[in-house]
């Protein structure tokens, strides 16, 4: 088990050197001189040159990477150019707000998604399998931006229930932290929660297939405690771990939701980031969600391999 | 993930044997499901759209007509018009042209980059594997979304670049996807037959892998056709896709935002258009993963 | 139980008491997150909304674009120009508590003037050196005489900062400012709040009712005003045209409006590089053409439901330095077509059209580019990220360019950085020697007048020219709940808090 762990961390170490890579390379994707780009208005050419210098960005690119490596592993992400604050500070202040929106959206993925897989390979082809699967389908075919618009339509603007928009810490006030985020957390998990349903269906109409099931029943005990104390423990694990493994599409989910939403969460920096060409910031971002992702995968890995003994050989 | 299917990629209907083959079979139970049925013919009805956008549209999608400024749908206008007067009914049937080309040419161009590359990582595995697994890893690592925001901004917002920004997105999936069924089909005994005869590495590559992992490619197509369409309708409601005046569905939802009290059809008809057709090739990636797959009843 | 009903008598008084101490709060939904808070780097117009709050200016206008005292109480110009005395109020402290007095205002002028990456070079540009004369006056020399001098002060220019705290945060004092206005910084969180409170020591407390200003940037216009309706918010800034009819029926909103001292132009590339050569940067005809195929009073009605100023010069009709003689026209497509004809230009040639992202922006470029298409000038809309945009007009990667300006209180800030030659906001590359000028002459005398006759000769070679078409003037509209007392709107678009109370 050891040895699989510790294969699995050195294949992360060139996947992080690619990612690293692949995020210093966008920066210089853009044609035009960034140290143009950072002067910003200033067009003497002295203190342009002292940018160059200050940044490195007269060195040849593989020294530039150097330089910029250097910075990551000590702590330093650059600075946030237009706002001058550290990157780092600004991941710190926004990736709570939207671990809070994931961490919700994926409850009630979890929920609605597992309660309605359950229902659906319990009662299957009847008509509450049909709904359960149309409702899934509806999950992954609605753009989440849409949906938010939708949403907003309705519940703010007709209705007046929830506010529009903006971002109430929980700590600040839970009530209104809740009625802030949960739509946005809707919108973020509803697609999730078709991908759970789908996978909850399968796992569990497998399961109840099984000859430890058939058992169960035999012995006599009542449907409810065989659909949950054993068919639900053995369906329940992947679809868990899948959750983690969403993490990915949650952050993408997250980029529009919070732009509809205006949540001052990761999503939204990194949009307004890529737009106002804070290299930095951008940069800084991408790396941060593909360290967690990466995280995220070996946790996954490793609870597989924890739960099911046959993969521990 | 459908396993290989044992096909004679160049049969008919029936064998030399006279039996079904697998590919009629794949058909007749593609058929059966009235989810794919339907999904097939909504997709070859936004297609005939897309095609004959001209002599279906009522009106040209670009002609702004001033006096008629966010009207309600009405017999005139079945959709409603637009901020500028444009008809709305007009704009979503071409706008057909744009997800669709959106999602077909992003997809060939995963499939363009990524089968191949697939193809020679898991044939030739080792380092070369090893290698192109890491570059996989590193760029599904990063959000799909956000990296191809990051690259439409730098390409420049056009629908061609937001196309090739998602095809490139798109590709480490097929890389993935490829690379797996190689390896499970590398070790059948049909190939290792073909090893010993002694058709070359190419040959083998070509003629007896790949066409048996077509059906998995043709699921992962149409399901990434689907997620390519909603990419394009995000990246164009940024302002990164498509630009004006030439319609798109995404587009027409970020005009349609302000307006969202005033001429709420303004957002109501694209969106339907997009969820319209991402269900479809939903509908249709997931019956043809179970019309492939040997092992569902 | 007993302990049960203790703890809730002792909850519901310590909650009365809170209700009782309530902080009246003003929360301001603004359309994007301001740059950076410091007024000698800011550019952008959000923030010059934030800084009504937290840095006072020497002077102020009024509705009638008067210049008002605020932390100067008056002016006075030497008969060459090349002098103004400025008189400091007294008995005004900083934020930290440090005084106001001439040394701080010569500190805070010359921060301005030289401090790197300063934007307010330009605008203090004339201005040789300060004098302190004694402690409640100072004296600035000027280069040359200069009319608008006053107008700057009543603006970034002429805002105060405490010298002792910006000296020691040099450039990061943007994230903590230190200012003499109403209300004091307290925190700012990037995209999505800027919080001040009341400043108890504000020269003018008296005035001022609300304890607490909450700044929140909400981009979307549909979401900031759903938000106003729903209680989220008291007052946001840049209502959409289209919504006006919707806040005036609301019974609890009120509608502030004022006509902007804006405009919104088009921008031709005419001698700014390589992209100028084209059929419409490089013949007058070819954009008196253009001029003569826009109907601004459709493009009004059309996009702003008929609520903002058409308009074709620097200032709006209603301005009193506009220039009756050269009125507004009328689309006349016949005269368009026969003035391509005449320069010799054969129909349909493209114009690379840049427009930079914005709610309302798209919209005039579309049926913009309806109406030239109808006389054969097909401009191709290539939308661009605001910051983006102006990058590539500065480096003239463009042909036209759709670009609005907020305006100022003097018709200089509208005219001399955007046509003197190679001038920073001249993206169009315009150089005329004649109106360099007059341009120059227009700032030397001091009375209206003058000056308006002045601006008549450069009126005219502006208009034959056609460097910039201007389209229509904005109305500032504000809405805002009208549990808000004595709100009143200025021409600069700010949202003042002095004077207001929350019910």
């Amino acid at each position: 088990m050891l040895t699989l762990l510790g294969k699995r961390l050195l294949q992360i170490v060139p996947t992080l050197f690619f990612v690293s890579l692949l995020i210093f390379s966008l920066q210089h994707l853009l044609p035009g001189d960034p140290a143009l780009v950072m002067a910003g208005e200033e067009r003497d050419p002295e203190a342009i040159e002292q940018i160059r210098r200050q940044y490195h960005l007269d060195r040849p690119l593989p020294v530039q990477y150097v330089y910029w490596i250097k910075g990551v592993l000590s702590g330093d992400l650059g600075e946030s150019m237009r706002l001058k604050q550290p990157v780092l500070s600004l991941i710190g202040e926004k990736l709570p707000v939207t671990i809070q929106l994931a961490s919700m959206a994926i409850v009630i993925a979890l929920v609605i998604g597992i309660g309605a897989g359950i229902v659906s390979a319990v009662k299957k082809d009847s008509v509450w399998d049909y709904v359960a699967n149309g409702f899934a389908l509806w999950g992954i075919s609605t753009p989440n931006f849409w949906l938010g618009i939708m949403l907003i339509f309705l519940f703010s603007v007709k209705l007046g229930w929830l506010p529009a928009s903006g971002y109430v810490p929980l700590s600040e006030d839970w009530r209104s932290s809740l009625a802030s985020t949960i739509m946005p957390a809707f919108v973020l998990g509803n697609a999730i929660a078709a991908v759970l349903m789908r996978h909850t269906r399968s796992a569990m109409l497998q399961v109840l297939e099984s000859d430890y099931v058939r058992t169960a029943r035999a012995k006599g005990l009542l449907e409810r405690s065989v659909i949950l104390k054993h068919a639900l423990r053995n369906a329940l694990m992947p679809v868990i771990t899948l959750g983690a493994l969403e993490f990915g599409t949650l952050l993408s989910g997250a980029v529009l939701t919070e732009q509809i939403f205006t949540i001052p969460g990761f999503g939204k920096l990194i949009v307004d980031a890529v737009f106002n060409r804070d290299y930095a910031v951008v940069q800084g971002v991408v790396l941060v969600t593909a360290i967690i992702y990466m995280a995220l995968n070996l946790l996954a890995d490793m609870a597989y391999i924890l739960v099911d003994p046959r993969l521990r050989g | 993930m459908a396993e290989a299917v044992l096909t004679n990629a160049l049969g008919g209907a029936t064998d030399d044997d006279g039996a079904e083959t697998p590919t009629a079979r794949a058909m007749r139970r593609l058929l059966r499901r009235k989810g794919a049925v339907f999904g097939l013919f909504v997709i070859a009805f936004l297609v005939a759209l897309a095609l004959f956008a001209p002599l279906i549209s009522p009106y040209d999608p670009n002609a702004q007509i001033w006096s008629a400024v966010r009207k309600a749908p009405s017999a005139l206008h079945w959709f409603g018009t637009d901020d500028v007067g444009r008809d709305v009914l007009a704009r979503v049937v071409y706008g057909a042209r744009a997800s669709l080309m959106a999602g077909i040419i992003s997809v060939a161009i995963a499939i363009a980059i990524g089968v191949p590359v697939g193809l020679i990582a898991g044939y030739v595995g080792g380092f070369i594997d090893a290698l192109f697994g890491r570059i996989t890893d590193a760029m599904l690592a990063c959000p799909f979304l956000i990296l191809a925001i990051a690259l439409a901004a730098f390409l420049g917002p056009s629908l061609g670049n937001a196309m090739i920004a998602i095809g490139i997105t798109t590709t480490p999936i097929f890389i993935r996807l490829t690379r797996a069924q190689v390896m499970a089909v590398k070790v059948e005994d049909y190939v290792e037959a073909a090893r010993a005869v002694g058709n070359p590495h190419w040959r083998i590559a070509l003629v007896h892998i790949l066409p048996n992992i077509l059906p998995a490619l043709l699921v992962q197509a149409t399901l990434s056709l689907a997620a390519a369409i909603i990419a394009e309708a995000s990246l164009s409601f940024l302002g990164l896709g498509q630009q004006p005046p030439a319609p798109s569905w995404g587009s027409m939802l970020n005009a349609a935002q302000r307006f969202l009290v005033n001429a709420p059809w303004m957002a109501i008809w694209p969106g339907l258009a997009i969820f319209v057709a991402v269900l479809s090739f939903n509908l249709l990636g997931d019956g043809l993963r179970d019309a492939l797959d040997p092992r569902s009843r | 139980m007993k302990t049960f009903r203790l703890t809730a008598a002792a909850a519901l008084l310590v909650m009365s008491a809170g209700v009782a101490c309530a902080q009246s709060t003003l929360r301001i939904g603004l359309a994007e997150d301001p740059d950076i808070l410091d007024p000698t780097l800011a550019r952008t117009y959000v923030g010059r909304i934030v800084f009504a709050s937290i840095c006072d200016k020497l002077f102020d206008i009024d509705e009638k674009l008067n210049v008002v005292p605020q932390l100067a109480l008056g002016y006075e110009t030497a008969a060459d120009g090349k002098a103004v005395t400025i008189k400091l109020r007294p008995n005004v402290k900083f934020h930290d508590g440090e005084s106001f007095e001439a040394d701080a205002a010569k500190y805070s002028l010359e921060r301005h003037m030289t401090m790197a990456g300063s934007f307010r070079k330009p605008e203090l540009a004339a201005v040789d050196r300060v004098e302190v004369v004694d402690p409640l006056t100072i004296r600035l020399i000027l280069k040359t005489p200069f009319a608008p001098l006053i107008a700057q002060l009543t603006d970034r220019a002429g805002m105060m900062v405490a010298p002792k705290a910006a000296m020691e945060a040099g450039d990061r004092f943007g994230l903590h400012p230190v200012c003499a206005g109403p209300y004091k910084f307290i925190e700012r969180v990037p995209q999505d709040r800027i919080v001040v409170e009341k400043f108890a020591d504000y020269w003018d407390k008296d005035n001022v009712h609300i304890d607490r200003i909450v700044y929140l940037p909400i981009v979307e216009d549909t979401v900031r005003l759903a938000n106003l309706k729903s209680g989220g918010l008291e007052l946001i800034e840049r209502v959409l045209a289209t919504d006006i009819k919707d806040v005036r029926s609301d019974p609890k909103l009120k509608l502030a409006t004022a006509l902007s001292l804006g405009y919104m132009g088009l921008d031709i590339n005419i001698g700014n590089g390589e992209a100028a050569k084209n059929p419409l940067g490089s013949a007058a005809k070819v954009r008196q053409a253009l001029d003569y195929a826009i109907d601004r009073d459709a493009l009004n009605q059309v996009v702003f439901n008929g609520e903002f100023v058409p308009g074709n010069q620097w200032v709006s009709p209603e301005n009193p330095y506009y220039q009756n003689a050269f009125p507004v026209g009328k689309r006349d497509l016949a005269k368009a077509k026969a003035l391509l004809k005449d320069a010799g230009v054969t129909t349909p040639f493209d114009v690379d059209f840049m427009v930079s992202k914005g709610a309302e922006t798209q919209a005039v470029a579309e049926v913009i580019q309806a109406m030239a298409a109808e006389a054969g000038i097909m401009m191709k809309i290539r939308v661009t990220e605001f910051a983006t945009s102006l990058k590539a007009a500065e480096a003239g990667d463009y042909q036209a360019y759709l670009l609005a300006w907020s305006g100022r209180s003097d018709p200089d800030g509208n005219l001399y950085s955007f046509y003197k030659c190679k001038a920073p906001l001249n993206y169009p590359g315009f150089c005329n020697p004649d109106a360099d000028r007059l341009l120059d002459e227009s700032r030397v005398p001091p009375d209206a007048p003058q000056r308006k006759s002045i601006y008549e000769k450069l009126t005219k070679i502006i208009l034959e020219n056609h460097p910039i078409i201007y389209l229509y003037h904005p109305r500032v509209l504000i809405a805002h709940t009208d549990r808000l007392e004595g709100y009143r709107q200025m021409p600069d678009g700010l949202v003042r808090v002095t004077g207001l109370t929350l019910k």
